[in-house]
Formats: structure tokens, C-alpha cells, sequence
């Protein structure tokens, strides 16, 4: 499945989003320093945000295009995010966070229902907790845990391991990757950190001041550049 | 306690009661509507809640007054329509409490919904859920203790009207009279012990409900 976003263009406080892109890897890494908009591209994906010129396109399907004054709400688009700080429901058990965007588990596709789920990202056990007793580790696989279960067809992860301490992000890749060959959901995940791309991407995207200056696998965008590896600037 | 120091301070709880649960639907969607949306002449109707809490009680009642009596634009018809009368009757205690109270409980309501993280919500909606169950399911919840704290708020404030009430509805005993008009009247009257009594439930009553509406102030900061 792809995403296609055609003339996208959003006015920002410093610069102007302006992205123009299909991407159609597996894993799409959006790459880039902070404050180069990648979560508002991620908004505007969602459906949380309007662009004010453009398209996006997922799986062929126009889910906002300004032209046509087409804009298909989030809670109509089924793609999902996680953002940074996971942002789980605090008031509701770790369970009920899971099951939210799918309380029907009769309904739920085959490999994406709630066993499933939490046996691969391994929180099966937490599911009678308190959001509150939650790890951060814990925290960001059941955030994505709950976004997996909504069942989408696209799955948005802004930083979701930029909060975490260095030891914690190691043990949480493998979770990411597990998620990217079990479940086979595209997903654009946004970063800063060269070895999250490296780890789990197929294909990077360079964003800088909302435009794209750089595109390609990241082997060889990252070996591209001289002097130090993953310095993508200039 | 006399039978009729009983019946002032039952009526006065009604009234309060009343007053805050017909204020409660639209103050809480009101004050959703200042924390959440951006709309225009948002600031005018903001300066139009608050107004009751700034310009005399008096003469918030002879607002009232000229508008819900006979001959007034809303009283008028709320005769013609349903046969109601709401200037001195308990009703009009309704109405000027009510008046008084609502910028007290939109304000703190406001502060409740402005302390939810709207990217809860967000999330909430990417997960599937459309508008209302993101209120009902998410925002809710999370603002219910501020919502409390300013529903306590507001009845405190209703328990003690004076001003507008007195315009509205008068000194009507066993029918307009609640505790604060009575206590004024007793002294008029130079009847001071027995304002003393009504005094003091009066204070009892006003302190348990602001000390609630501070717990749940408390209970959601922490």
C-alpha cells in the first residue's frame, strides 16, 4: 500500500511544510532535526490537521484533497499514531486502553486481535494495571499495542522511542521490528536517530525547515555523506 | 430548630439544588465550547458570562426584573406559553440564582476541560471514535473533578444570592424566602438573635460546599 501526498502545503509559525512524495516501503522513515515538521506532516496524514493545498492518498484512497474539499475525518480513516509521549488514556486500565479502538474482540481480523497482540509486544501480563504503574517502556508498547489493535492500514509512530534512555530504546527496537515482519502494516515512523532508521527502515525521507531535501534507502543516504556517519545536514 | 427555620433552610437547599442542575448542561457546554473551539464573538459571550460576577447583584436582579416580569420581552411569553410566573415566586429565586452562579461554574469547568491533553483526544479519534464518544469517553472523565468542583462552587454561591434575588422574587415568607433574605429581613426587623441561627446554618452550609468544591480542585491537581 501506498501514501501519496501530492502538493502538500501547510503555512507554519517559521516555514512553509511544503512535501511532494509516494512512499511505499514497508517501514518510511521521516527523518529529520526538530522543528522540520515532521509531526505536523504525521497531523495532516491523520487527519488532526488540514493542509491548506494538497493531497493524501492512501492505498488509492483520497483521504484529504483540498481541491476537491475532500477531508475524511481520523476517526473515519483508520490510520493510526503513536505519538511521542504515547499518550495513553490515563483513567482507564491497561486493558481498556488496548481494546478502545476495537471494544468488539469478535470482530477483530485474524493475527490482530488482543491475544495476538500482546503476546508479541509481550504486555499480556500488564493488562489489569494502572496506566500510572506503567515503565515508559511499558508505556510505549501499550500505546502500540492499542494503535495495532484499531486494526489500520496505516500506522503513523512519531519519536514513539525519543522519550526513553538509551538502554531502553535498544530493548524496545526489537519489539518495532517485530511489529514491522508480524503485522505487515505500513508505517511512517518519524525520528531523529540515524540507528532507529538504520534498524527498522527501508526508505528515509529528509525533512528540513517542511520540505524534503533527501531520499533513498538508508544505507546509501547515510554512507553518502562524508565526515561524520550520520550527519545528514548540507 | 422551628418548624419554619427547617422550611427556610430546606427551600434554600432546593432552590440552590434547582439552580445548579439547570445551569449544569449548558455551563458545561458552554465552557467546552471556550476551551475547545475557537469561534466568532467567542470573546463577547466570554465577557457576557463573566459579567454577573463584576456589575451589582441589584442590578443583575432589575435586569431580570425588566425582562422575566409580565410585561418583560422573556416573562411575557413564558406566561402566555406555559402560564408561569417567575417574578416573586420561587421561581424567580430559580432564575436569579442561577444567573448569578453560572459564570462560576462555566469558569471552573473551563479550567477543567483547558487541563486535558487534547492529545488524548486526538488519539482517541485515530483510534476510531468520533466526537462524542471522544467527550463522553475521554474528556469527561478526565474534567469530571473540576466539573464537580464547579457545580460545588456554583451551589455555594446560589446558597448565598441576596442581591438579585431580592429584585427577582422579594421577601415572601414560605415562598421567596431563603436564608440570606431572611437574615436580613430578622435584622430589619431587629430580630438579631434569630438572624444569628439562620447565620450560622448558613456559614455551615456555604463552608461544606466550597471545602467540597476544593476537594475535588485538590483531588484533580494532584
Amino acid at each position: 500500500m501506498s501514501v501519496e501526498l501530492s502538493g502538500l502545503r501547510l503555512p507554519l509559525a517559521h516555514f512553509t511544510l511544503e512535501v511532494d512524495a509516494t512512499l511505499a516501503g514497508r517501514v518510511t522513515a521521516i527523518f529529520g532535526a526538530s522543528g522540520a515538521g515532521k509531526t505536523t506532516l504525521l497531523e495532516i496524514i491523520a487527519g488532526l490537521r488540514a493542509p491548506a493545498a494538497g493531497r493524501v492518498t492512501v492505498g488509492g484512497v483520497p483521504l484529504t484533497d483540498v481541491a476537491a474539499r475532500t477531508f475524511v475525518p481520523a476517526e473515519r480513516r483508520a490510520v493510526g499514531y503513536v505519538p511521542q509521549e504515547g499518550a495513553l488514556f490515563p483513567h482507564l486500565s491497561v486493558r481498556r486502553n488496548l481494546l478502545y479502538g476495537c471494544p468488539a474482540q469478535a470482530d477483530a481480523p485474524a493475527g490482530l486481535n488482543l491475544a495476538h497482540v500482546t503476546e508479541v509486544l509481550e504486555i499480556a501480563r500488564l493488562e489489569d494495571r494502572v496506566i500510572g504503574t506503567l515503565s515508559g517502556g511499558e508505556k510505549q508498547r501499550v500505546a502500540l499495542g492499542r494503535a495495532l489493535l484499531a486494526s489500520p492500514r496505516l500506522l503513523l509512530l512519531d519519536e514513539p522511542l525519543a522519550g526513553l534512555d538509551a538502554p531502553l530504546r535498544e530493548r524496545l527496537l526489537p519489539y518495532l521490528a517485530r511489529v514491522r515482519d508480524e503485522f505487515a502494516i505500513p508505517m511512517l515512523y518519524v525520528t531523529h536517530s540515524p540507528d532507529e532508521v538504520m534498524a527498522l527502515c527501508d526508505d528515509v525521507l529528509v525533512l528540513d525547515q517542511g520540505r524534503v531535501v533527501r531520499r533513498g534507502p538508508p544505507t546509501a543516504l547515510f554512507a553518502a555523506t562524508g565526515g561524520p556517519r550520520y550527519e545528514l545536514r548540507g | 430548630m422551628s418548624a419554619e427555620t427547617w422550611q427556610i433552610t430546606w427551600f434554600t437547599l432546593g432552590v440552590a439544588t434547582l439552580s445548579t442542575l439547570a445551569i449544569l448542561p449548558l455551563g458545561v457546554a458552554l465552557a467546552w465550547l471556550l476551551a475547545r473551539r475557537n469561534w466568532r464573538g467567542k470573546s463577547v459571550v466570554e465577557t457576557l458570562v463573566a459579567l454577573p460576577l463584576v456589575i451589582p447583584p441589584v442590578a443583575t436582579g432589575l435586569i431580570l426584573l425588566k425582562l422575566l416580569g409580565r410585561r418583560g420581552l422573556v416573562g411575557g411569553w413564558l406566561e402566555r406559553t406555559f402560564g408561569w410566573e417567575i417574578v416573586f415566586t420561587w421561581r424567580g429565586v430559580v432564575v436569579a440564582t442561577a444567573v448569578m452562579s453560572f459564570p462560576l461554574l462555566v469558569r471552573t469547568a473551563r479550567v477543567a476541560f483547558e487541563g486535558v491533553n487534547p492529545r488524548l483526544e486526538q488519539v482517541a479519534r485515530t483510534l476510531g471514535a468520533g466526537p462524542w464518544r471522544v467527550f463522553v469517553t475521554i474528556t469527561l472523565p478526565l474534567a469530571a473533578r473540576g466539573l464537580v468542583a464547579g457545580a460545588m462552587l456554583a451551589f455555594a454561591r446560589a446558597l448565598g444570592e441576596f442581591g438579585a434575588t431580592i429584585m427577582v422574587a422579594g421577601y415572601i415568607p414560605g415562598q421567596t424566602a431563603t436564608l440570606s433574605l431572611s437574615i436580613y429581613h430578622l435584622v430589619q426587623l431587629g430580630h438579631d438573635s434569630e438572624a444569628l441561627g439562620l447565620l450560622a446554618i448558613s456559614v455551615t452550609l456555604a463552608f461544606g460546599a466550597v471545602w467540597l468544591s476544593e476537594f475535588f480542585l485538590r483531588r484533580r491537581a494532584a
